[in-house]
């Protein structure tokens, strides 16, 4: 029995736990107001808020439902267009809306709806920035986003009011969310949260598989993993940085210790997938999908992770990431394995992080290519250096050549144009809908330059190396 | 007035295809298609497949009571492919089912063998092959060959641009129920009811009287539903009509995109012949229209794309030729611009190569040229109410290009890692459909005795606006608030024999009919009024009647009431075709076009030359929308518009490898523009004008032109790329991704 709050309802429901949550709203309880647009993600017609408690606290978040399984709600709060739905008037979100003309033939609509009321019970800062960030994932093919954009920042105006100790209270008094919101956090109390599942094949927040498998899913076994208490939080041991399996990336992307430890660590993550997508996806899941072009496993390879693989008898096996991917979605792990634990040094105080992308589309997309690197420096040399790159291989891959290949080489353009010559020794990419192979070789370089040209503008200029 | 339709739009109650609450044992279907891009089919074996559980039956060509041919202009497409497959994609069999995942399930049961035949994928080639759609059509002006030598510049050249996907964000879908003694309704996410009908009288092999197709609202059109929301909806209602059982499909993203046409990709070689005083006096075109394989309305596209080749320019002596070449690609359809943004691109291209070989800027070679009035477009018609100077010098000036331009250079000469770019982009586009029968629309009105109004016309609402604009239509012209008139669904049993919602042209031709059945209906409830108020004048004003400018105690309903007691008919139905249009494709001369549309974009863009990416700072526009009669919409429209015109340009890559194969066949590999890769700024100015009669309340028809001012994204972005490479050959290849972009940044002389 999978068991939730839908809006204003309890669902309780022996549905096959595979089904997923956007079938399950539209053709179960035929509340037809969430669309179906792509069933990958990205397109974000889909898009429903999930409301949970975290530290004591009842936290909202957008999701894409067209990959989250049934379970991954088990003990929520789910709420749809429909749920947001005010009795006599149009709530904040949706009055905005109206007014700037920013829906047209109306299907993307209740999506955005859903991210922009996420936004207004989420936001502790609000800004036209963070309020389009939160819309990252809604795709619209009729406006052109000026006029979306324009209700943000009526949203956003709005919103500089609220008041943060009773933030509920203050939306639903201020007609952003129903009355009923109130009372979900005592009727959540009460509900069963666990649901059993320890058998199959394991999936975290479902947004790889349900894109890869969608089909095959629907008759599977699976492991739920997304909510299991033991495999969730950041923890600190001195400069390591130790991450449980189903963190997500937007746990990632808002931790205090690692936005200050890491300069630019929110512009990183940002070019990861779109706000409901990183809601859900899981690190475990990016590492273990073994994408040639995970955005965080470049980024985990370039900071030397280690990750933590434990089998059902409770046995623990460390291994470096970068040992991890043998082949084209080859791992080294077994079928009784799940990856449990991934930890990394933060940056000392010499060296520093840089993670580089470039796609068609500059958000929401998968890489052409994808590099990151850590570079330490005792002001003239380099004295540590990890690369990573993703795209160009089979495999997310560590720059061992060209890694080794800069320690001890003074900073300086010569020994980036060195490294460079056998940074592309170490590539072997392949033309696919990502781009052709020469394209791929070139923006390697470009993007390897430009890791030193960011890290380094003093030292190294575009010009010294192009 | 804000869309009629955004308060249901907001809360999620307007309802789509896949929105409509299921009969009881409603079946699901499922196209089964080809895997290879052009074979014999030697076997299809469905055995398995129909043994699976929760599977109905299986349908194929043999089951087709009537023809198994849905093509419109030329009878060439299959419904079913029989024998022959001529694209990956094309559907070969349907599978009923209790639900999707039965039907997918056992779809994978389904064994077809294929006897493989040559694939082209290539307009260039299929021309060479003589694989060509239809004879080749020639549009000529003047006499080029006699000019050339009296040019004191010419260039030539090629260019390559890619298709693009519709995306709508409601992929296809249709569903079919059984009404009794055969006849049947179909709901159907189409912008043509009609063609819909059409073929399905065709494939079932029943009268079109038997057959009710309804359509409430299109969750995005874009020319993707006009010709090829079709066979989705026969296909159901062929399943509908064998098994007497309600039948749904709501079409799989990806299954969409491999099975649909997109906007067609084209190959074009071009001449341009200029005098010292940059006049350009000859132009030859030869355009390579990719129709894939079969005609659905590449002819009518192809059409488009010279009627529009010279676009906002005059030129004397034209010669512009057009092939629509047969591929395995499925077959192209329509598109917003519908082949008149290909035919722009080229004839850009050769004004920015004659600009780049003699060093100065395009956009005055652009100016020198613009049409005046009483100017002979290549096809015959003689220009008037033109504004395509006032559109530039106005944008010229409310938004300061020199001073633009000046700081751009600026920019470049102190920045080596980025680079502006700017382009100017006029356009001239002509509104009609270029079939001059297809120009007619027809309005029901019924005044119900309560007062209350119900409105049907042939228009499909799909965003753009059109139930908004035919709303105030209907409450201006009788003097009734909006809610006391409704705007039914676009139903075929109400309004017969439509043209599809398409060509910009829905307002106008639906809107000026509905004028008409409301002023008829007017003249009627006057006539009434004038039984109390002898000779007066009589207007209607908010629900009150008012007698030679007097306020009365009469109101609306008190009227209609009297008007229905006296058993004056209280519905109207009227028909309107557009005057003054008419063309001879046998001279390839005539007047096809109602009107024209004008305006002028300037588009700059910064360039990282680093990494070959590039974000838009601003899109200015001044454009000719006549007299708005509803300027909130019309501004939607054209920031839409822009913004998947720069798509097109830019992000939007259609790759088919070269077994016919869609490569970019979902969203997480074709890229339409999000939120964060449309311009920072885009400004509307309107252009104030006196509109034109044919034009509904004056206000000029705005679906499509503002789609072309993307082009100028493609010039600015190669002006970018210029200032940082200046010294090499670059092709004309759109969209320029990141990808060509960085290639062109890094390309050596």
């Amino acid at each position: 029995m999978i068991e939730f709050i839908l809006n204003n309802r309890l669902i309780q429901t022996d549905n096959l736990a595979s089904t997923t949550l956007l079938d399950f709203i539209r053709y179960d309880e035929n509340l037809r107001g969430t669309k179906i647009g792509c069933r990958e993600g990205d397109c974000g017609a889909c898009t429903i808020l999930i409301g949970g408690m975290q530290n004591g606290k009842l936290d909202y978040m957008s999701a894409t439902s067209c990959l989250t399984p049934l379970p991954n709600v088990n003990g929520k709060h789910v709420v749809t267009v429909e749920g947001l739905n005010l009795t006599d008037r149009l709530n904040q979100a949706q009055q905005a809306m109206v007014d700037c003309s920013g829906t047209q033939c109306g299907f993307c609509t209740p999506g955005f709806i859903n991210s922009m009321c996420g936004y207004a019970l989420t936001t502790v800062e609000p800004s036209l920035e963070s309020a389009v960030s939160a819309i990252d994932g809604n795709i619209c093919r009729c406006t052109g986003y000026k006029s979306i954009e324009r209700a943000s920042a009526i949203l956003t105006e709005k919103l500089l009011e609220k008041d943060h100790s009773q933030p509920l209270d203050w939306l639903i008094n201020n007609n952003f969310i129903p009355s009923y919101f109130s009372k979900i956090e005592e009727r959540l109390a009460v509900l069963k949260s666990d649901y059993t599942s320890n058998e199959g094949v394991p999936i975290g927040g479902g947004t790889d598989l349900y894109v890869q498998k969608h089909d095959e899913l629907h008759d599977m076994n699976l492991n739920y993993l997304f909510d299991k208490k033991h495999l969730n939080g950041i923890t600190f041991e001195g400069k390591r940085c130790v991450i449980k399996s189903e963190v997500t990336v937007s746990d990632l992307i808002t931790n205090s210790i690692l936005l200050e430890a890491i300069p630019n660590w929110y512009n990183y993550l940002k070019l990861v997938s779109s706000t409901p997508i990183r809601n859900i996806g899981t690190i475990a899941g990016n590492l273990a999908n073994a994408s040639p072009i995970g955005d965080f496993t470049i980024i985990l390879l370039a900071m030397k992770a280690t990750i933590t693989l434990t089998n059902k008898a409770n046995e623990n096996r460390k291994l470096p990431l970068k040992d991890f991917y043998l082949g084209y979605k080859t791992l080294d792990k077994s079928n009784d394995e799940i990856i449990s634990e991934i930890s990394f040094e933060l940056p000392s105080t010499n060296s520093q992080f840089n993670f580089e992308k470039v796609c068609k589309r500059q958000y929401l997309d998968i890489a052409s290519v994808n590099t990151a690197c850590t570079i330490e420096t005792n002001g003239e040399n380099i004295t540590d250096a990890d690369f990573s790159i993703g795209g160009v291989g089979p495999i997310p891959k560590y720059l061992e050549k060209t890694s080794a290949f800069l320690i001890h080489k003074k900073m300086e353009p010569s020994s980036i144009l060195q490294a460079e010559q056998i940074l592309q020794t170490e590539l072997a990419p392949i033309s696919d809908a990502r781009g052709t192979s020469d394209y791929k070789r070139l923006l390697a370089r470009q993007l390897f330059f430009s890791h030193f040209i960011t890290l380094f503008p003093e030292t190294i200029k575009m010009e010294d190396l192009i | 007035m804000i869309n009629i339709d955004a308060h249901n739009h907001v809360k999620g109650k307007s309802i789509y295809l896949d929105d409509i609450q299921e009969l009881q044992g409603t079946l699901y279907a499922l196209p089964f298609d080809a895997t290879v891009a052009h074979a014999k089919i030697v076997s299809i074996n469905l055995e398995s497949a129909l043994n699976a559980h929760g599977i109905e039956t299986i349908l194929t060509a043999k089951d087709i009571p009537g023809e198994n041919q849905i093509g419109g202009i030329i009878p060439d497409e299959p419904l079913f492919a029989d024998g022959e497959v001529h694209f990956r994609g094309q559907v070969i069999a349907l599978i009923i089912g209790k639900s999707e995942h039965h039907c997918r399930q056992a779809a994978k049961l389904i064994k077809v063998v294929y006897e493989e035949l040559p694939i082209i994928t290539d307009a260039r080639e299929a021309q060479a092959k003589n694989k060509l759609i239809m004879p080749p059509r020639s549009f000529t002006l003047g006499n080029t060959s006699e000019v050339w030598s009296t040019c004191d510049y010419v260039f030539e050249g090629k260019t390559e641009v890619n298709g693009q996907e519709h995306l709508y964000i409601e992929t296809q879908g249709a569903y079919a129920r059984p009404k009794e003694d055969g006849s049947i309704i179909i709901s159907s996410s189409t912008q043509g009811p009609t063609a819909v009908q059409r073929m399905v009288a065709r494939v079932l092999g029943i009268p079109m009287h038997k057959i009710e197709i309804d359509t409430v609202r299109l969750g995005g059109g874009f020319g993707g539903k006009e010709d090829q929301a079709t066979p989705w909806a026969v296909m159901v209602a062929l399943a509908s009509q064998l098994l007497h059982k309600p039948v749904k499909m709501a079409m799989h993203r990806m299954d969409d995109m491999r099975m649909t046409g997109k906007r067609h990709p084209y190959s074009a070689d071009f001449k341009i012949g200029l005098t010292k005083d940059l006049k350009i006096i000859a132009y030859e075109v030869t355009h390579y229209q990719n129709a894939g394989a079969a005609a659905d309305l590449s002819p009518a596209v192809m059409e488009r794309t010279l009627f529009h080749s010279t676009n906002a320019y005059y030129i004397p002596n034209v010669l512009a030729k057009a092939y629509s070449c047969k591929t395995n690609l499925p077959p192209n359809t329509a598109f917003r611009g519908f082949g008149g943004p290909q035919g722009k691109f080229v004839i850009e291209a050769a004004i920015v190569k004659a600009a780049e070989s003699l060093g100065i800027n395009p956009a005055v070679i652009q100016k020198a040229n613009l049409v005046v009035d009483g100017n002979e477009l290549s096809y015959g018609q003689i220009l008037q109410q033109t504004e395509a100077h006032h559109t530039w010098d106005e944008c010229m000036n409310s938004f300061q290009y020199n001073l633009q331009k000046e700081r751009v250079e600026t920019f470049n000469a102190t920045n080596s890692r980025f680079k502006k770019g700017l382009a100017v982009q006029p356009i001239c586009f002509g509104i009609s459909f270029t079939n001059t029968m297809m120009n007619h629309a027809r309005a029901l009105v019924h005044i119900y005795h309560d007062g209350s109004v119900v409105v049907s016309t042939g228009a499909v609402e799909m965003g753009q606006g059109v139930n908004t604009k035919l709303l105030q239509i209907a409450t201006e012209t009788f003097g009734i608030k909006p809610s006391s008139v409704r705007i039914e669904s676009t139903n075929t049993l109400r309004v017969a024999n439509t043209s599809p919602t398409a060509a910009s042209a829905g307002a106008d031709l639906n809107g000026k009919a509905l004028q008409m059945a409301c002023n008829a209906l007017l003249d009627r409830l006057k006539a009434v009024a004038n039984q109390d108020f002898e000779n007066a004048t009589i207007a209607i004003n908010d629900e009150v009647i008012y007698a030679n400018d007097l306020k009365t105690e009469v109101t609306w309903h008190q009227l209609v009431t009297k008007a229905f007691t006296q058993r004056v008919a209280l519905s109207e139905n009227s028909h309107y075709a557009t005057p003054t249009i008419h063309y001879d494709k046998t001279k390839e001369k005539g007047h096809p076009f109602a009107y024209h549309v004008y305006g002028t974009a300037i588009i700059e863009v910064t360039l990282d030359c680093l990494k070959g990416v590039y974000n838009f700072d601003s899109v200015n526009i001044v454009h000719d929308f006549g007299k708005s009669m509803n300027a909130t919409i019309d501004n939607g429209q054209i920031e839409g518009g822009l913004v998947q015109g720069i798509g097109w340009m830019t992000l939007e890559e259609i790759i088919y490898n070269d077994q016919g194969r869609l490569v970019s066949n979902a969203l997480s590999t074709y890229k339409v523009p999000d939120i964060y890769s449309v311009p920072k700024q885009i400004n509307i100015k309107h252009l104030d004008t006196a509109g034109h009669e044919l034009a509904i309340n004056k206000s000029k028809a705005v679906g499509e032109p503002p789609l072309m001012y993307g082009l100028g994204a493609y010039f600015a972005i190669r002006n970018a790329v210029k200032a940082f490479n200046p010294n090499v050959d670059l092709a004309v290849n759109a969209p320029y991704t990141p990808e060509k972009v960085l290639m062109d940044l890094y390309k050596k002389a």
